[in-house]
């Protein structure tokens, strides 16, 4: 009986001593659930989800905070992919965080107007607007996540979203089942 | 000698393969002649794999027969030249041969019928006492491109990595697809060109041995070919007899065929010392070495549907509907016009396409002369498994039709997606008519989408991080800054208050001794 109790105890402190030392050795940095729920996510850091920009959102969706249905940019596609790494059901857009667009779009600056305020370059999540006071300001197109950040702050209504023009290199085939859905 | 080692091992054979209905002799009746002038050539400049050429023109330029009229953007591109002399009329976005049926921007010329050549270039003595790279130069500047139907700028293909040494160079002859019969007139009525280009394209690869090989199903262009060769004296070029089965003329099964080698996933040719090229390319090469004609022409077949289906040497740039008129038509209802075969060509939305470099047959459907048998309604997949005993490339088709079905484009591509060469043989066997291939040129191309779509997601990414790093940065500097500016007017305060003490007590000092002077 004693024995029995010291053996159990002695296994304990064993186990103990080694989960501790674990603990201490293999210490993850960060939360790896946030990097890949991040790598999942769109970028446009656009806060439609309420957040200010797609790690944020990430980080609530980890701490149980947000849904996984917040996110109009990523759609659908997002959605499924979020459910898949958390194992949870897929559920359809929640439409107070507005539309998945339907084509991608870019900022453009009339540069005419422009009166070179700087306020869209302070607005702009990803530092793609170029320009400084008092001088025309150009939003570089290739860094433009489409996010319309830029345009609410524009004293003189110069910026427009304007569709990106696909190139045939970048042209996708349609899925053949969804060809014969639209009765092409 | 390299006849006689082939003697010894016969040829291998790749895995599946259909056998189809040729249709290839209501083409070959008709010799090739040069088709009628159009009075407009539209002339795009995206012709071939690689960035689009650059405009040399602008509108209201004359230009003449032969001049470049755009330059390549790179390495893998090509320049583009005006098929005619004639006037530049616009440079704007028309409709080109492309599934999307989108319109891509175009050199259109307006001819003046007097096809009157530019300046031709000075030719080099002898293009065998010219370094490999020199010749290169020469085939790129012609704007050459592979003619077999892929359109890879010729003078890449012809160089070699260092380091890498070329054992045999094929001739690709074997035109495997349903009524293409270009390549077959041309081995005909001209294989001392394709000798002269091969020589050619030898030299600049160093090529060890030499072979052309052609279906057994062309017995007129083998006898034409081994003349020639006969003729010129060239014994070590052999020219081989492959059986006739669809997809002999697919670059990594011919390569099987002769050498019993495969080309390695993800590889090239080169890698296993093989280098093939089509007899059409071959040709061009011959033109643009030996005469210093840039690729402003090349054989078209116009088969199908129409009056009289032949072959015709066509300028780049003709509108499909000129050439349909010149075969006078076609009788029946067009169902659609097809660029390339019935396996792997791509259906046009509208016949005023132009013929590009890559264009090498005009297919006419229509009801009466339908290339294979109507396909019905898809119906759910059996399972039978007739997909996979066709592939040449030995994939599992049915795997690859489930996932690309479910755009699940992980999976997809653990099964070998990208070997896939669109062959169309496993569409052909499939008893549900079921059109696998399109599923997989969706998955290709959804993949080609996701992964830049990823790659812009990780600049935004970076860029969005580096901005938070920067604000974090500006508001601890402001901080630093206001906390200095804080300390130093603390300072300064007590200074001023130790300076007016100071102050205050010299002046009661003075002050006490003047009250006490006074006093005195």
């Amino acid at each position: 009986m004693v024995a029995a109790l010291i053996g159990i105890g002695a296994l304990g402190v064993v186990f103990g001593a080694l989960l501790g030392f674990a603990a201490v050795r293999y210490r993850v940095e960060g939360d790896p659930v946030v990097d890949r729920i991040d790598a999942l996510l769109p970028q446009t850091q656009c806060g439609q989800c309420g957040f200010p920009g797609c790690r944020p959102y990430a980080e609530a969706i980890a701490a149980g905070e947000a849904d996984i249905n917040q996110c109009p940019p990523g759609g659908e596609a997002t959605i499924r992919a979020l459910a898949d790494l958390l194992d949870r059901e897929p559920k359809p857009l929640a439409a107070e965080h507005g539309e998945t667009p339907e084509v991608k779009q870019v900022a453009v600056i009339d540069e005419q107007t422009c009166i070179g305020c700087t306020l869209c370059i302070q607005a702009c999540p990803v530092d793609a607007i170029l320009g400084a006071p008092k001088q025309m300001h150009t939003v570089i197109a290739e860094e433009c996540t489409g996010c319309k950040l830029c345009l609410p702050p524009c004293p003189v209504d110069c910026i427009e979203m304007v569709p990106v023009e696909e190139d045939l290199e970048h042209w996708v085939w349609p899925h053949p089942d969804e060809e014969r859905r639209h009765g092409v | 000698m390299a006849s006689e080692k082939r003697a010894e091992h016969p040829l291998h054979h790749f895995h599946g393969g259909v056998h189809l209905p040729g249709h290839k002799h209501e083409s070959t009746r008709l010799p090739i002649r040069p088709a009628r002038l159009p009075k407009v050539l539209v002339i795009p400049l995206a012709q071939h794999i690689g960035q689009p050429a650059e405009p040399l023109v602008a509108v209201g330029d004359k230009v003449l027969k032969g001049q470049p009229i755009a330059r390549a953007a790179d390495y893998v591109s090509a320049p583009v030249h005006a098929s005619s002399s004639g006037t530049v009329v616009a440079i704007e976005e028309r409709p080109i041969p492309h599934p999307s049926g989108r319109s891509a921007p175009c050199i259109v010329i307006e001819t003046d019928g007097q096809e009157q050549w530019r300046w031709r270039k000075e030719l080099p003595e002898d293009y065998r006492s010219m370094d490999p790279s020199h010749l290169r130069n020469l085939i790129r500047e012609a704007g050459i491109v592979g003619l077999g139907g892929a359109g890879f700028p010729t003078a890449v293909k012809l160089n070699p990595l260092p380091g890498k040494l070329v054992k045999t160079l094929i001739l690709n002859g074997a035109e495997c697809e349903p009524y293409i019969t270009c390549d077959d007139m041309l081995m005909r009525e001209r294989p001392y060109d394709i000798l002269s280009g091969l020589e050619v394209m030898r030299h600049a690869l160093q090529a060890e041995t030499c072979v052309i090989a052609v279906e057994n199903n062309k017995p007129q262009a083998i006898e034409a070919l081994r003349q020639a060769i006969r003729a010129r004296g060239l014994d070590d070029v052999e020219v081989v007899e492959v059986p006739t089965i669809y997809p002999a003329g697919a670059e990594k099964q011919l390569i099987k065929t002769i050498t019993g080698e495969e080309v390695p996933s993800n590889g090239l040719p080169i890698d296993i010392g093989v280098v093939c090229h089509n007899v059409g390319t071959a040709s061009a090469v011959h033109r643009a070495v030996t005469l210093g004609e840039p690729l402003i022409s090349r054989i078209v077949t116009i088969a199908g549907g129409v009056a009289e289906p032949r072959n015709l040497e066509v300028l780049i740039g003709t509108p499909f509907h000129d050439l349909l008129e010149e075969c006078h038509g076609v009788p029946g209802t067009l169902d659609k016009l097809i660029m390339g075969g019935p396996m792997m060509g791509v259906a046009v939305h509208t016949d005023a396409v132009p013929v590009i470099k890559t264009t090498n047959c005009i297919l006419a459907v229509t009801r009466a002369d339908m290339p294979l048998p109507h396909r019905g309604e898809a119906r759910p997949c059996i399972r039978c498994g007739r997909c996979y005993d066709v592939c040449p490339m030995e994939l599992l088709p049915q795997q690859l039709y489930w996932y690309a079905r479910a755009k699940d484009l992980d999976k997809v591509q653990e099964y070998h997606l990208f070997d896939c060469i669109e062959c169309g043989c496993c569409d052909y066997v499939c008893p549900s008519h079921i059109p696998l291939v399109q599923y997989y040129r969706y998955a290709k191309t959804a993949i080609w989408a996701r992964e830049r779509e990823r790659e812009k997601a990780d600049l935004a990414r970076r860029r969005f991080e580096a901005r938070q790093a920067r604000l974090e940065r500006e508001k601890r500097e402001r901080a630093a800054r206001h906390k200095k500016r804080r300390v130093a007017s603390e300072d300064e305060r007590q200074a001023k208050i130790l300076d007016a003490l100071e102050k205050a007590k010299a002046k009661k000092r003075a002050g006490g001794g003047e009250g006490e002077g006074g006093g005195a």
